[in-house]
């Protein structure tokens, strides 16, 4: 048995700055390298790709790499219309969290009106259950992401009436733990990723003062580790991705100031790659989109302003939730 | 995942199998470049052909069965294709317990994949068996204790078909080997919660379990955690509790300064207040002295969390002196 913590320890050689032409390189990119091994993978969670690009390219102010009408033409031809719900990729099955994808990617771009939206709306109503809960796909699976997909997914479509939305705050709620945090179902273990969804859900719906702030976000800032990283649950090894999920969580709380700020850029900034561009899960691993996104987001909380502002709850630039006049719920301390 | 460039010497392609030439392999669509230029191994790109033409002709047959095993071990994670395999078990009225050994032996090579499990759940539904799921889900935790999926799915299993009479036992056995395992904590909490109820004499039993567990390791977060979450059922609340309060005091006495055991005596100095039951253990002044402590020496990370507290702390401290003044002036 280890007494010790599970950290990291950052070199001295690690990237100290922001490398931002690096990363936008990097996006503009990605997968043309054939080499790319994990290319072999991304088709069936392409949409998702797309948004975590698309989005970083967005808070880096260089969104023009970015082919727009292709990606739209893609978008629709994902769209499922019988369902009504969106794939990850073409003759791929409908489901939430390419469905959120699709809907953020569009409204970034201002092209809402380029799918069937009474059938986006058709779909996310289709999969509430009686409980408030959501399913991701027909399958049946329910996990608080979907409420978490369904509900923004739907304010950004200014549609929030077409579910119940009291049912849906009371499903998360009663996923609350007796450590404040929150999990997947009724008593599914408190995890940062997932107390980001409940807390985002709360945040749209403007319900945010069902939470135990105070004892919630020390939870959250006690996943900061000597490293500065945050990790998701107590015990594991810091993780960039998880570092967003406590930020964010903590800025809707109004508290992300109980972090130590110094330390948590550092270890971001050492999450670079100094040579291929992006970001990746820890200082040495190998870079992605999906953590590149989460670098940049959490650098932009963190306040540095050579990136755009990052609305919290709904990772996008807030230019484009102020855009769409969304107001999501901010606690006051 | 597994390897895309795979080699394996006895592998023929689909496109030379002659009982497959009566299907035309549909070539990937690779939507709008450049994000989503895709280079895949040639049987990456075989299998896939084969398994969108079969999709796109909804064929459910023995041959396609086998081809999403084959798409699957690719990728595991591709959720169509664990979809498309449903639908085809469904139609040719399959039997199933080949297929309960099939993800059990995929779930032992890719134990944290989402589709995986949830099949794994689908088929338990369909049969309404849950008799290898303890066994399965225990598989899973040995090589992992901190499995997401496999508690998820093994909470389901527990509630749904009522199986809690060995999970305490099993709960106690994660927590021996690691005392640490937040998972194995939150579990014995569900079956508190969901099984063996809130009485005073549980309720006892598990706050004796725990501090035990805390004498043994004191900077243990889940413990502590523990520890306030079964306090939420006890009446006489945090500082309540005798038992309780003088392993507390004792702990405090005998040096240790754990930040978890700081934070504990401020939540009951915070309780004592809030009840307006202070006394010369808990009151606000000792509350102010643990949080400067936190502060400047046990947990320097959260400084600015244990200073707004300390705010809090003083201002209460403040509105207690105003208050006796007030009481002083009446008595004058
Ligand atoms: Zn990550």
């Amino acid at each position: 048995m280890s007494f010790t913590t599970k950290d990291v320890v950052l070199k001295e050689d690690r990237p100290k700055s922001l490398l931002l032409q690096k990363h936008s390189d990097y996006l503009a990119s990605y997968g043309l390298n054939k080499d790319d091994y994990e290319y072999c993978m991304t088709e069936y969670l392409r949409m998702s790709g797309i948004y975590w690009s698309l989005t970083a390219m967005e808070l880096m102010d260089q969104s023009s790499r970015m082919p727009k009408e292709e990606i739209i033409e893609f978008i629709k031809s994902c769209q499922d219309s019988e369902s009504g719900g969106i794939s990850a990729s073409i003759n791929h099955d409908p489901h939430m969290l390419y469905t959120l994808s699709a809907v953020q990617v569009l409204a970034m771009y201002d092209r809402l009106d380029a799918i069937d939206v009474e059938g986006v709306v058709r779909f996310v109503a289709s999969m509430q259950q009686e409980d408030g809960s959501f399913y991701g796909d027909k399958w049946g699976e329910v996990d608080t992401r979907f409420s978490f997909c369904a509900v923004m997914c739907l304010s950004l479509l200014h549609r929030m009436e077409d579910i119940n939305v009291n049912k849906a705050v009371d499903f998360v709620l009663s996923c609350m733990n007796f450590d404040g945090g929150f999990g997947s179902k009724p008593g599914s273990e408190s995890h940062a990723g997932l107390i980001y969804c409940c807390v985002g859900t709360l945040s749209i719906c403007k319900r945010m003062d069902a939470l135990h702030a105070d004892e919630l976000a020390w939870w959250l800032c006690e996943r900061q580790l000597p490293s500065g990283g945050l990790n998701g649950r107590p015990e594991k090894l810091p993780d960039l991705c998880y570092s967003w999920w406590v930020m964010s969580s903590l800025s809707m709380l109004n508290r992300i100031h109980w972090v130590d700020k110094k330390s948590l850029e550092q270890f971001i900034l050492a999450c670079q790659d100094a040579e291929t561009g992006g970001f990746s899960d820890r200082p040495g691993d190998i870079t992605d989109p999906f953590h590149t996104l989460f670098g940049l987001a959490g650098l932009s909380l963190l306040g540095n302003t050579s990136i755009k502002a990052v609305n919290p709850t709904y990772c996008m630039p807030q230019e484009t939730i102020d855009k769409l006049k969304l107001e999501p719920q901010i606690l006051h301390i | 995942m597994s390897d895309c460039s795979d080699h394996d010497p006895n592998w023929v392609p689909y496109k030379e199998r002659p009982e497959w030439n009566d299907v035309t392999p549909i070539p990937e669509n690779d939507g709008p470049n450049p994000v989503v230029v895709i280079a895949h191994s040639e049987k990456f790109e075989d299998v896939y052909g084969y398994f969108r033409s079969v999709l796109q002709r909804n064929e459910k047959s023995k041959r396609a069965l086998h081809l999403t095993k084959d798409a699957v071990e690719l990728n595991p994670a591709n959720y169509t294709v664990w979809q498309y395999r449903r639908d085809i078990l469904k139609t040719l009225n399959t039997n199933l317990q080949s297929e309960f050994a099939y993800v059990e032996s995929v779930i032992k090579q890719s134990p944290k994949n989402y589709q995986v499990w949830h099949h794994r759940r689908v088929l338990v539904e369909w049969l309404q068996d849950a008799s290898l799921e303890l066994e399965l889900t225990k598989d899973a935790l040995e090589q992992d204790p901190k499995n997401y999926h496999a508690w998820q799915h093994r909470q389901w299993v527990i509630k749904t078909f009522g199986l809690y009479s060995q999970e305490m036992e099993f709960v106690d056995i994660l927590i021996t080997e690691d005392v640490r395992n937040n998972s194995a904590w939150n579990q014995r909490y569900f079956v508190l919660n969901n099984h063996l109820g809130w009485s005073d004499l549980n309720v006892q039993k598990e706050i004796c379990y725990t501090l035990e567990k805390i004498k043994f390791v004191k900077n243990n977060e889940s413990a502590w955690n523990y520890l306030r979450g079964i306090l939420l059922h006890d009446k006489r609340g945090l500082c309540g509790n005798a038992v309780v309060s003088s392993f507390c005091e004792d702990l405090y006495k005998n040096k240790c300064r754990s930040p978890y055991l700081l934070a504990f005596i401020i939540d009951m100095c915070d309780e004592a207040i809030k009840k307006d039951e202070t006394n010369c253990l808990y009151n606000p002044e000792r509350a102010i002295e643990l949080c400067e402590a936190l502060a400047s020496k046990y947990d320097k990370i959260r400084t600015k969390y244990w200073n707004y507290l300390l705010e809090r702390f003083r201002k209460c401290r403040g509105e207690q002196i105003i208050n006796s003044n007030g009481l002083m002036d009446e008595i004058e």
